[in-house]
């Protein structure tokens, strides 16, 4: 194990400063720079994988499919996508002009925002510490990332690969906790991306309006699954199954938190779902591998506290096993708790997922739409209606209709939250414009200017400004001819 | 302070029910809102000129050229614009997703707040206003106290031309932005300075509200006499405008100051004299053409800039001013020190600096010293030098060989970038400045994909693999049995 070094204040400011001097002589700015940044990415993925998977497995009890899956080849299509697109995206964006500007032209310019600093979370830790920094170089930024301490074998990885392929002088890692996390916070960035939750998404903004910092927080919510009695049952509660208890073991931002669905379905609901849970996990899933296991002893205990609280702990339908020293909960299904019980009000973030019923199915839309805007909201169904009732009336991040997830790999789709569960969006394109300022150019002719645009003001200056703001070509020429 | 408490929180809920009721989502209200500023505004021209002269002392031509029929405009474009803007936006799935289909659609965030600034009040009130409103949101305006008399004709007009259960106005001071920023808005939107804009969005990470804001900066003005001599008498004449003919200097994209070669430098104060006098006559406190500087507090602000007394030995022409009169007279200076309080802070005055260097490339390093600015101008034809500028200086936006008039470009984005503020607007940049992009994917319950399943083996492995790298045939390959993991 490798000595931590100290980070301090003064590391903390000299970082920075290094970073900014690296910006400042255009090391970062270069295609060539960008290009080969992101190749490296490649070959860390190329060369890397087993060590990458082994990481998950010692922070998370991570599955190699979804390590493999989830973190290294979306990461890595993300690389190929930002080097196949890149000349693309650096290309300014030609702009319509007016006749109250012409003669000009204009364009908008995209450039990198300067020094930024990535600050990812726990459950995905290569996918939400890589995938933004790809943006940021792409975006030609110098980055720091600040892994999260509570995957160390991760973050300790992550330290090391930036280390051996990435150029030290404009992408670094800092490991650390609150600690050096609030020491970073308190230096001038020129952009922070931040992936966690909302209580530390406030910390983070209000860290970033002291410096007029602008910030990407893709945060969490209680992502909700409306399930209609019109849908295929069995697709429906195998992707439900594999979008909870198939990522990461429902600790994931987009992960189904509960679910919605009539009195009258509720039963053969769980029913179906008892049975896909058997096929997938087994008679015993708490010997099942193809789980994550939940990430620390905090994390243990907060979600045992969940299932605790009187009226709770006797809506459990399914599962509810519990082995603390193996870090262990078994696929937990509860039916109609409370909706002010404490696992209806805090994102849950585990294996546990609540069934609320209701008399029909537009009073599930009530339901979502009394509570904080979630990052994703899912609905399975046929009805078409419904589908487009669903996707106007009810704010999301992002809306999903029979699947779960699945957006997430889409890079035409940006992704990011709304209200409580964020604020910007990344993945494709979208994460080269979250690291880019979009820069004005007009370029004007010095010929032909507008005495109209001068004092002294005089009428005809002003009828002649009244026609120019209507753009009326006619009445122009009007005036300029003395006609009018 | 409870009683104006009271009335926000009523305002407030009032707004979030007209939100929730689904009024404010329909395109025939949104484009009805927006006609009725226009006719506002069209109704109205004789009041909000008196208004604007009153607290500004603007000519009724620049009122118009600046505020109202900047204002028409940009009404006339949202309404024109709105079903393009508000039209779902599809995207291309890969193929392995098929048949999902995937769209992006812009939703209004809900209940928003708008602070607008003295300078232009009408035009900082009602574009941002627009915006919101062209997004489908309910929003509250807070206009400034500094401007009373245009606050006022804002505070008792509105409610008489839009739907006042969405759309509602607030006067006050900094005392009532308080009250409102202690309160839960979907959006954000300020006009002001970088100092306020600091505490704007401290107070809106409490909620996690998203922010625009449009703050300030110097905005420097490069003059490359080498390449742009022919035109001379045009760059004059523009500067002079950029820097005197907006609100005496008192705009966010006022040419702050002049950066020029030496050797032209006297040159360049022979030509803008003369300017200067064409557009305001001999006594510009008399010419009618001239704003008045906003209030006693900043006439003093702009006498404490001059105080310095390397800054007053700089002084090559004007220089004086009336309190009283609310009058400062348009200034030039010649190289007052890089490091006087008037070289380091937003002038917003119609005193112009103007800094010699030797070689105009060098005016790129005084650029990069300071803060990143709202807007840099730039008179010049080399190309060289354009290029040089683009990519080593980062401002919100630059235009060359004019001044201020990007303003007016609704095809652009107009904001700014670190100092000069966050997020951008005018156009459908203000439509989108209002909403979220919310994407919506939909998936088919038809096809399934057994590999999408736990229990996890080395075929299910192989596929995602595979099927992620959109490699169909060696897919299948796999599904055939014809290769192996």
């Amino acid at each position: 194990m490798a000595t931590k070094k100290v980070f301090g204040a003064v590391e903390a400011s000299d970082l920075v400063k290094e970073l900014r001097r690296s910006f400042d002589d255009g090391v970062t700015r270069g295609y060539e720079w960008r290009v080969t940044q992101l190749k490296k990415l490649l070959v860390v993925f190329d060369n890397h994988e087993p060590e990458i998977v082994a990481a998950l497995r010692d922070d998370l009890g991570k599955p190699e499919l979804e390590s493999s899956v989830y973190e290294v080849s979306l990461l890595r299509n993300s690389v190929k996508l930002a080097l196949k697109q890149l000349k693309n995206w650096m290309a300014p964006d030609k702009a319509k002009i007016s006749l109250t500007t012409f003669p000009a032209s204009a364009e908008i310019v995209s450039e990198p925002l300067g020094v930024v600093l990535v600050i990812s979370a726990w459950n995905y830790p290569f996918l939400l510490s890589i995938d933004p920094v790809i943006g940021a170089i792409s975006a030609g930024n110098a980055v720091v990332l600040k892994p999260s301490e509570l995957a160390p074998a991760s973050s300790a990885l992550l330290a090391k690969l930036f280390e051996q392929y990435l150029d030290p002088s404009a992408v670094r890692v800092v490991e650390g906790d609150v600690t050096e996390t609030t020491l970073l916070l308190d230096q001038k960035w020129d952009k922070i991306f931040y992936t966690g939750s909302s209580k530390i998404g406030r910390v983070i903004m209000a860290a970033a309006a002291k410096h007029l910092t602008p910030v990407v927080l893709e945060l969490g919510g209680k992502s909700p699954v409306v399930v209609d009695s019109n849908t295929d049952l069995k697709v429906t509660v195998r992707r439900i199954i594999a979008g909870k208890w198939g990522c990461n073991n429902g600790q994931a931002c987009v992960s189904p938190d509960y679910i919605l669905t009539t009195k009258e379905y509720a039963p053969k609901l769980i029913d179906t779902m008892k049975h896909e849970l058997e096929k997938f996990y087994g008679k015993n899933p708490m010997e099942s591998k193809d789980m994550s296991r939940i990430i620390n002893s905090n994390h243990f205990d907060r979600l045992s506290k969940l299932l605790e609280e009187k009226d709770v702990s006797d809506k459990i339908v399914y599962g509810g096993e519990k082995d603390r020293e193996k870090l262990k909960i078994s696929p937990t299904i509860l039916l109609d708790v409370p909706l002010d019980s404490l696992i209806m009000s805090e994102e849950i973030f585990g294996p546990i997922l609540p069934i609320i019923t209701v008399n029909n199915l537009e009073e599930s839309f009530d339901v979502i739409r009394s509570r904080p805007k979630p990052l994703a909201a899912y609905l399975f169904t046929h009805n078409k209606k419904l589908k487009e009732k669903f996707a106007m009336t009810v704010s999301a991040g992002g809306i999903v209709v029979n699947d779960i997830a699945v957006h997430l790999a889409l890079h035409t789709l940006p992704f990011g939250g709304v209200g409580e569960s964020g604020m910007g969006s990344y993945h494709g394109k979208f994460s080269f414009d979250a690291f880019s300022h979009k820069k004005a150019v007009l370029y004007r002719s010095l010929f032909g200017d507008a005495p109209v645009r001068y004092p002294p003001y005089s009428r005809g200056k002003l009828r002649l400004l009244k026609a120019l703001v209507d753009s009326n070509i006619f009445d122009i020429f009007k005036v300029l001819l003395g006609l009018s | 302070m409870e009683a104006m408490k009271e009335t926000v929180e009523e305002s407030l809920r009032e707004m979030r029910d007209t939100f929730a009721s689904g009024r404010t989502r329909s395109l025939k209200w949104r484009k009805r809102q927006i006609e009725a500023i226009y006719e506002m505004v069209k109704d109205n021209e004789d009041k909000i000129c008196t208004a604007l002269f009153q607290d500004l002392g603007k000519h009724s031509t620049e009122a118009f050229r600046d505020e109202l029929g900047f204002i028409m405009r940009s009404a006339t474009a949202a309404i024109n614009g709105l079903d393009k803007w508000a039209a779902p936006k599809h995207s291309n799935l890969p193929l392995l997703f098929y048949p999902a289909k995937g769209k992006v659609i812009s939703e209004p965030f809900g209940t928003v707040l708008v602070l607008s600034s003295w300078n232009f009040p009408i035009s900082l009130s009602l574009d941002p206003l627009i915006g919101a409103i062209a997004a489908g949101n309910t929003v509250l305006l807070k206009s400034s106290e500094l401007s009373p008399n245009a606050s006022a004709f804002l505070a008792k007009t509105i409610p008489a031309y839009l739907d006042t259960k969405a759309i509602k106005v607030i006067e006050g001071g900094p005392d009532v932005a308080t009250i409102l920023l202690q309160q839960q808005w979907d959006k954000i939107f300020f006009t002001g300075s970088p100092k306020i804009g600091r505490i704007i969005m401290a107070a809106a990470a409490q909620y996690l509200t998203p922010v625009t804001l449009e703050l300030g900066g110097k905005c420097p003005t490069i003059v490359d006499h080498h390449t742009i001599a022919k035109n001379i008498k045009s760059v004059v004449k523009r500067i002079t405008g950029g820097k005197w003919g907006s609100c005496s200097g008192q705009a966010c994209i006022a040419v702050d100051y002049v950066i020029v070669e030496k050797s032209f430098a006297s040159s360049l104060i022979d030509m803008l004299k003369p300017s200067v006098k064409s557009f305001f006559g001999e006594n510009p406190k008399e010419s009618g053409c001239l704003s008045k500087i906003v209030t006693k507090q900043h006439v003093q602000r702009l006498a404490r800039l001059l105080n310095d007394p390397r800054v007053q030995a700089s002084i090559v022409y004007g220089g004086s001013i009336d309190e009283e009169k609310l009058y400062v007279e348009p200034t030039i200076l010649l190289d007052p020190p890089l490091d006087s309080e008037i070289m380091n802070e937003e002038i917003f005055g119609p005193i112009l600096p103007i800094i010699t260097v030797r070689d105009i490339q060098d005016s790129i390093g005084i650029i990069k010293s300071k803060p990143k600015p709202l807007a840099i101008y730039a008179f010049t034809k080399d190309e060289n030098l354009k290029t040089r500028i683009l990519s080593e200086t980062s401002s919100g936006s630059v235009t060359f060989n004019d001044v201020m008039i990007q303003y007016m470009c609704d095809a652009l984005p107009f904001g700014g970038v670190g100092e000069s503020g966050i997020g951008r607007y005018h156009g459908k940049y203000s439509f989108d400045c209002f909403s979220h992009e919310k994407a919506i994917m939909e998936g088919s319950l038809a096809m399934d994909l057994e590999a999408r399943y736990p229990p996890w083996n080395n075929f299910k492995l192989s596929f995602i693999r595979l099927a992620f790298r959109e490699a169909y045939f060696k897919l299948i390959l796999l599904m055939l049995g014809l290769i192996k993991r």
